[in-house]
């Protein structure tokens, strides 16, 4: 069974923008497009682990802060002709709230 | 269902467009490619440099057979098209197969003219053109001694360099008195002869041939003066035709070629033509840089849509035979009222001319010294005005990407493992590879792939010379219009033009009129938007944090490990003992771990966790401090020396000067950083003139210097004018500034925005015209008031909280 936890209210992460959780083990970063999908990957790009949530969001992927990559925040793959991936975590929007999954945090 | 969409042509126009195609829309057709030639696409001018033995066919393939299978393209090599039924929209192949099609797009290249001689059906008797020439070429040699290659052009000379490197003895046969007339004038021409002679070819000028002579296999070629030369090989290199005989057989209207119009349209709306098979404004083209300008426009009217029109092209012609560096484009002979500007060094073998036509390149030649060949086609295309650095122009554009490599910018004669890119630790060797390998073209591919001048960009020339040393003129240099980004294909000043006579103040306008491919931008386009709006409209436009990069959104600099720097302001430099004791308190109160005196003349704290930054913040903004905005696309520093107040030397106030100076500068928004700097005498201690806006203080007044830059390429300013009193000095720099934040380009400095639109330009609106100067200093004053608003205090009193706050939680 999928463990849901409460991370934030949806209003509260910019559009285009991001919030970071900090959790014991990981820091993650939520993302928020247009069209209000929300994305959590792990807060490290898979170059040299640039904080993402820094970075620039433009349709479903994020630009690095520190040297330009580009990362697909569905799938936490790096685009173009770098190479490279970073954790994912499942998320879902009930009620105006943002939800995590708890599974792969403990791993990370 | 998919529309179908038939390719005949498997060439590199043809595959080109296709190319282009699947990266706007991979999923609009179902695509077939059939192609007379039993390969898959390669790259067909790197023949010559197979046929001289430095690289092999592996090499020079452009599109693999996987290619076509990931694309979901069906290929038909070897199959010959023989019919187009344009009643039943359908092709029909040598081989009987069909394809019927929605759209058809002709990519027929090509035929090499054979001249209509008795003989010229003779064994032996070739073309070249194709990798069965090059096969025929290389077989010949093995058995063979002699050559002769008729032509005297550059494909003719590539055959003959090539057929010699294999053992023939090769005469060259030209019917005119100088070699590739149609590329160089007569004194390049001679060198380019005799160096060719040194390395063992032999030439026959003006000579006409009249039969080769032979039974079934050719033995000799005649000419019309009589005389006769053994020849057991034939390469007529005299031209090409476009190869038209499909489109004119199915009744398309053809006149040299197919005629196209300005969206790749034949007179059949359902059939398109790109590539050398084209006529288009009554111009066939026959090298790949125009081709793939083509491509372009094709494969966006066969995505539907629509945007682009094809205008022609400016071509430029570059010789592939190894050690003969030779470059030629535009019209370089000149006529009535032109002037030739000539250097000419008979020691070194270099021969160089421009032809200039009212201040500004109409063509080049050059010859054993190119490297600066892509530099002159970009003035010349761009028309820019060389009047300011004419004098020096012929000399090239010494700091084309030299830092650190001072005079070794040779790039030809560059070692592989010559570093090219100090940012990226990117050699020679690397780059080339991955031209090779990945078949790149253009500046941006090899961005992509290798990362070579992909952050600071001072290589960028470097590996400009690398590309098109590589791939010769198949070298997409940047195109005529360079669009912002992937994101459109509207230049900078389309943009910029549109937001102010459109009076667009959103985003979304911009994105709206000027027809964006994505819905929200990208990481280069977002925060130039953000910008050129809020320049235009500082009272009305409403910021967008998200546009920005993070460390404007944050106001620190980002460091390494995810930390931020803090750089209070301090205006000329001047500092207090209070100060300095609230900057120390901060510091003990953050534990910052380290403090810098920086190159700006003030205090640098580094490493601060960025939770802390708003209550650090209000400690310094308490203690009077401002943000220094070193992090921004903004004002950064006005660098002041001591003055008249104490130096022996000083000819005015020019501590005072520079704080008022930064008093009316500071918060702007600018397109890259802005720095200034006073100097109180000639001495220059503050080093004005590497800046932005420098002054230089005189007895009689102040010089005013003008787009000076101290980082990557070093460039010293321009003297602008001389005034007499700092409110003068205030209102020229007011005006400059504000001249850059409207008219130049988002992250160009003033340095290269200068030397692009001519000090001429800036001098003719703000020194010549003073009711324009007046009016753009109270143009600035006016967006003071709304940027001179601390954005430190703004956070440290709760804006934007959201950006430095983390959700903590237990898993
Ligand atoms: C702190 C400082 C070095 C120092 O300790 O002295 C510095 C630090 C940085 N410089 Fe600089 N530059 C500093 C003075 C200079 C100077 C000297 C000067 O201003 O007198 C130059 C050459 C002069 C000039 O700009 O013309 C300089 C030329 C650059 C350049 C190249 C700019 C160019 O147009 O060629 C960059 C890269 C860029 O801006 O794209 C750069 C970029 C940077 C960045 C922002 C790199 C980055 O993007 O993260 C560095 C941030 C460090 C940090 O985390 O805080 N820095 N930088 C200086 C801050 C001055 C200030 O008080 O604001
Ligand atoms: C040796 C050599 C060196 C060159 N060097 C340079 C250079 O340095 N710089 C430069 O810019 N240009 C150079 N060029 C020119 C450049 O290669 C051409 O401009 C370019 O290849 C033309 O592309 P295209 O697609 O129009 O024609 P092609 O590349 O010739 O492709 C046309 C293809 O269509 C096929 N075809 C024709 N008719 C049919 C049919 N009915 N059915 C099926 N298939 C058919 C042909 O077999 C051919 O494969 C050079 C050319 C040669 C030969
Ligand atoms: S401070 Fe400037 S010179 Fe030093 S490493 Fe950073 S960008 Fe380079
Ligand atoms: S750390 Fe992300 S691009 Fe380098």
């Amino acid at each position: 069974m999928t463990n849901w936890i409460e991370a934030v209210k949806l209003k509260d992460i910019p559009r285009l923008g991001s919030r970071v959780i900090k959790t014991d083990t990981v820091n993650i970063a939520l993302f928020r497009t247009t069209l209000d999908e929300v994305f959590a990957i792990k807060d490290e790009c898979p170059h040299k682990q640039g904080p993402l949530s820094q970075g620039i969001v433009h349709g479903t992927s994020v630009t690095c802060p520190l040297h330009n990559w580009k990362i697909d925040l569905a799938s936490g793959e790096a685009l173009g002709p770098d190479e490279g991936c970073t954790n994912t975590y499942s998320t879902k929007v009930e009620n105006g709230m943002v939800y995590l999954t708890s599974d792969k945090m403990m791993a990370a | 269902m998919k529309e179908k969409l038939v390719l005949v042509g498997n060439g590199m126009a043809g595959v080109r467009t296709l190319e282009e195609l699947l990266k706007t829309d991979a999923d609009k057709y179902e695509i077939t490619v059939f192609g007379a030639e039993p390969h898959p696409n390669y790259n067909r001018i790197m023949l010559s440099p197979v046929l001289a033995g430095e690289k092999t066919i592996d090499d020079i393939i452009l599109n693999t057979v996987e290619w076509y299978e990931e694309n979901n393209i069906t290929l038909h090599s070897g199959d010959l098209v023989t019919r187009i039924d344009r009643v039943n929209q359908k092709v029909v192949t040598e081989s009987g197969s069909e394809a019927s099609y929605d759209r058809l797009l002709l990519a027929t290249g090509s035929n090499p003219f054979i001249i209509p001689i008795p003989g010229a059906d003779l064994d032996g008797v070739i073309g070249f053109r194709d990798i069965a020439d090059v096969d025929t070429m290389l077989a010949t040699a093995k058995d063979y001694k002699n050559a002769v290659v008729i032509g005297g052009g550059l494909l003719g000379l590539e055959a003959a360099n090539g057929l010699m490197k294999n053992g023939m003895d090769v005469t060259v046969v030209h019917l005119l008195d100088s070699l590739m007339e149609r590329q160089l004038d007569k004194p390049a021409s001679a060198l380019l002869k005799s160096s060719l002679e040194e390395r063992g070819l032999t030439f026959l000028m003006e000579a006409q041939t009249a039969s080769i002579e032979g039974d079934g296999r050719v033995s000799s070629v005649k000419f019309a003066d009589g005389s006769e030369v053994e020849a057991d090989l034939v390469v007529m290199a005299v031209g090409i035709r476009p190869n038209m005989t499909l489109a004119q057989e199915a009744g398309i209207y053809c006149d040299r070629g197919i005629v196209v119009n300005d969206t790749m349209q034949t007179y059949d709306p359902k059939v398109y033509a790109v590539g050398e098979c084209v006529q288009h404004r009554d111009i066939c083209y026959g090298l790949v840089a125009p081709l793939f300008d083509q491509a372009k426009v094709a494969a966006n009217h066969l995505a539907r849509i629509g945007s682009k029109r094809y205008e022609g092209s400016v071509m430029s012609t570059k010789l592939k035979v190894t050690g003969i560096d030779l470059f030629s484009a535009g019209e370089f002979n000149e006529e009535e009222g032109d002037e030739a500007m000539v250097l000419q060094d008979p020691a070194s073998n270099t021969y160089k001319k421009l032809v200039i036509r009212d201040n500004r390149i109409k063509g080049a030649v050059m010859y054993g010294d190119t490297i600066d060949g892509t530099w002159y086609f970009q003035l010349m295309r761009e028309g820019t005005d060389i009047t300011s650095f004419r004098k020096s122009i012929l000399f090239g554009q010494h700091d084309l990407g030299d830092a650190g490599h001072g005079d070794e910018t040779r790039v030809a004669a560059m070692s592989d493992d010559a570093e090219i890119c100090g940012c990226n630790g990117v050699c020679k060797g690397e780059i080339v590879d991955a031209i090779v390998k990945k078949g790149l073209f253009t500046l941006d591919d090899v961005r992509a792939h290798t990362k070579a001048s992909s952050s600071c960009g001072s290589c960028t020339g470097l590996v400009e010379a690398v590309l098109s040393n590589t791939v010769g003129d198949g070298y997409d240099a940047s195109p005529n219009k360079q669009p912002m980004c992937k994101c459109t294909e509207h230049s900078h000043d389309e943009v910029i033009d549109a937001i102010k006579e459109n009076e667009l103040k959103t985003m979304d306008a911009v994105r709206d009129l000027m027809d964006w491919k994505t819905p929200d931008g990208c990481a280069a386009c977002r925060p130039a938007l953000n910008y050129y709006l809020l320049a235009r409209w500082p009272d009305e436009y409403q910021d967008d944090a998200q546009s920005r990069f993070i460390n404007e959104r944050a106001h620190g600099n980002i460091q390494k490990d995810g930390t931020y720097s803090v750089v209070p302001r301090m205006f000329g430099g001047l500092v207090k003992p209070d100060e300095l004791r609230a900057i120390a308190d901060v510091c003990d109160k953050y534990e910052v771990p380290e403090m810098k005196v920086t190159g700006g003349q003030r205090i640098d704290l580094f490493g601060v966790k960025k939770e802390d930054l708003p209550p650090m913040w209000k400690d310094l903004s308490d203690a009077g401090f401002v943000s220094g905005h070193a992090y921004g696309k903004a004002m950064r520093t006005v660098k002041t020396c001591a003055g008249n107040t104490w130096c022996r030397f000083g000819t005015q106030n020019s501590t005072g000067l520079g704080v008022k100076l930064e008093e009316l500068t500071w918060g702007s928004w600018m397109p890259h950083k802005f720095k200034l700097a006073v100097s109180g005498c000639p001495r220059n201690c503050a080093e004005a003139t590497i800046k932005d806006f420098g002054v230089v203080c005189v007895d009689s007044g102040y010089e005013l210097h003008v787009g000076g830059n101290g980082g990557i390429k070093v460039r010293v300013t321009d003297l602008l004018t001389r005034v007499e009193t700092e409110e003068e000095v205030l209102e020229y720099c007011g005006a400059f500034t504000q001249m850059y934040r409207e008219e130049a380009h988002y992250l160009e400095r003033t340095a290269p925005w200068v030397e692009r639109v001519s000090l001429g330009y800036i001098k003719e609106r703000i020194l010549d015209d003073a009711a324009e100067r007046k009016a753009l200093y109270e143009r600035f004053k006016y967006g003071q008031k709304f940027s001179q608003i601390d954005p430190w205090k703004a956070r440290a009193e709760g804006a934007e909280a959201h950006e430095f706050n983390t959700i903590k939680i237990v898993a």
